[in-house]
């Protein structure tokens, strides 16, 4: 906006300001009345739904797919799409960061004096869009479910180690032939064939983020796990 | 001349007419001396902190024409805010931030303290609904164009508030200490070491040291109940401040009708 523009908005908004009513009471009562809506929303929710508690936090069994608020799923979805692990520092950091930085600077790079919506059709498609792309991420993040089973035909003496995979929350970031997700982890069916197991061992205690440590595991089912990893060949 | 400030605006039928000579009996009623001790003890601390003015400058300013529900939103995020931090303090009463009784203690509270279920589900739930206020917020001032010349800096401060909110959600997400908060919130720290050039030392920061350990979570309670609601209360007054100074934005398609001779000033 150049000099003229600011003094034109500046001028036509001080016409429209001295037309309007005053903050109170008419703004104020409207305020007021959406903040009855916003108690009684809050009240009803607390009511039906109330707040569960769920087993005590316990480092050594994972029996808990980590899954965050519903709010942040779509930054773990992000983690999910972008899927290749060279990938997965642009997803976690990268885009979410540069987001951030576009939505802090708009006001210095859309200097468009044009307010309304229908006459910015850049700005209002890419409001759009992001609102789209933030529902879709979230409705992908809400619909992933808790996968706690695994398939993968297993010879009955690594069953155990199998089992410890599936209740570990290894299913939320990792595949392992027809169950679990495609990402942010990579596909762990044949992850025998790749690693040989001290590197899996190594891998679980001192992982790469964001999958969490397993080191607090027992030592028992820390080495079925093992095991049965290194099998999936 | 001094700025003239905003006056009431109260309806003629309601403001008393002066009294005439000769009229009344002179004497006054209990009301009359109720009225006289209110008014002084104001104009006592008006003397004192001149606080008049500023709420007369805060309340009777003009609000433009056309404005609707949509402006409404902001002032809703405040509230559900105030909604979190009156909970949040009987959930304070009860709470104890160590690995050992955090769990315990939101047994506790969830299951016998009187009406505990009930405010923290008031808690988990507000802070849903504040969330979504934000956001719907946030696009409401975007799809205006409400971010623009003057009002850039209260864009600014706005996305400050939005990241504080996201951090109140992921810090106090862990307080319960129950399986699902433990692990989402290593898996979170995690990505967060995963940042450039801060990550790491945000997730040591977070963590309390190179591990999840047992000071990790009173650091995550200090942070959820003083450092961020400071911060947050802090800078939604001065976006308050701000929305004050330079008035709300009209809603964009509503057009000021100028006088012919402004209107056909046209360089
Ligand atoms: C929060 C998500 C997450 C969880 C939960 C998780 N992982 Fe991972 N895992 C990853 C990511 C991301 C990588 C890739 C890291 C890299 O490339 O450096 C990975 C890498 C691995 C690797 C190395 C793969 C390779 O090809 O190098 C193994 C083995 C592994 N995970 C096993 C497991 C097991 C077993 C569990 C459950 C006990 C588990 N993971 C739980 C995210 C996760
Ligand atoms: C704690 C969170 C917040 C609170 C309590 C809050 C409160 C308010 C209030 C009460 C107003 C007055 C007008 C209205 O209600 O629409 C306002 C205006 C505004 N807010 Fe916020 N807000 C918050 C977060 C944000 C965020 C996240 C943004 C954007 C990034 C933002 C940007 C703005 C802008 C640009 C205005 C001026 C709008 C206008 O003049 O029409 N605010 N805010």
């Amino acid at each position: 906006m150049n000099r003229r523009e600011k003094e034109e908005y500046l001028r036509k908004y001080s016409i429209l300001k001295n037309k309007g009513k005053p903050f109170f009471p008419y703004a104020v009562g409207k305020d007021a009345a959406m903040a009855c809506v916003v108690m009684i929303a809050i009240i009803l929710m607390s009511l039906t739904f109330g707040a569960e508690l769920g087993p005590k936090a316990d480092p050594t069994t994972t029996t808990y797919v980590p899954r965050p608020e519903w709010y942040f799923f779509f930054l773990f979805e992000l983690l999910r799409v972008i899927k290749p692990a060279n990938f997965t520092p642009l997803a976690t950091i990268g885009i979410p960061t540069i987001c951030l930085i576009l939505l802090f600077l708009l006001p210095f790079y859309d200097r468009n004096p044009e307010r309304r919506p229908l006459r910015r059709p850049i700005a209002t498609t890419a409001g759009i869009l992001t609102i789209a792309a933030i529902a879709y991420l979230t409705y992908l993040g809400a619909s992933a479910g808790s996968p706690t089973q695994i398939e993968l035909k297993t010879p009955a003496r690594y069953e155990a180690g199998a089992l410890v995979a599936a209740q570990s929350g290894c299913l939320a970031c990792h595949k392992f032939g027809e169950n679990g997700n495609s990402g942010p982890g990579p596909n762990l069916s044949h992850i025998g064939a790749r690693l040989p197991k001290q590197a899996i061992a190594r891998t679980l205690i001192n992982p790469t983020s964001p999958m969490p440590s397993y080191k607090d595991l027992p030592p028992e089912k820390f080495n079925e796990l093992v095991n049965f990893l290194a099998q999936l060949k | 001349m001094s700025p003239r400030l905003p006056a009431p605006p109260i309806p003629d039928q309601l403001k008393s007419a002066p009294q005439r000579a000769g009229e009344g009996d002179g004497k006054k009623s209990a009301l009359d001396h109720g009225v006289e001790a209110g008014v002084s003890a104001v104009d006592w601390i008006d003397e004192r902190t001149s606080l008049s003015g500023g709420l007369r400058w805060m309340m009777f300013r003009k609000v433009p024409k056309g404005t609707n529900w949509f402006y409404t939103l902001g002032s809703a995020t405040m509230f559900a805010f105030l909604s979190q931090a009156v909970t949040g303090v009987f959930l304070a009463m009860y709470y104890t931030p160590s690995a050992t009784q955090a769990y315990e203690s939101t047994r506790y509270i969830t299951n016998e303290a009187f009406l505990g279920e009930f405010v923290r589900g008031m808690h988990k739930w507000g802070s849903t609904v504040m969330v979504i206020l934000i956001f719907v917020h946030m696009a409401r001032t975007f799809f205006f164009g409400a971010y623009k010349y003057p009002r850039e800096l209260n864009w600014v401060i706005g996305v400050v508030l939005l990241v504080l909110t996201m951090t109140m959600s992921f810090t106090g997400y862990l307080l319960p200490f129950d399986q699902r908060s433990y692990w989402a919130t290593i898996v979170g720290v995690n990505i967060n070491g995963t940042g450039p050039i801060v990550g790491p030392y945000l997730s040591d920061f977070l963590r309390a040291g190179p591990e999840f350990g047992a000071t990790t979570l009173s650091r995550f309670y200090a942070i959820h109940m003083l450092l961020v609601p400071g911060a947050i209360a802090a800078l939604m007054g001065a976006h308050l401040y701000l929305v004050a100074r330079l008035g709300t934005t009209a809603p964009p398609w509503i057009k000021a009708e100028t006088s012919d001779e402004l209107a056909t000033d046209e360089v």
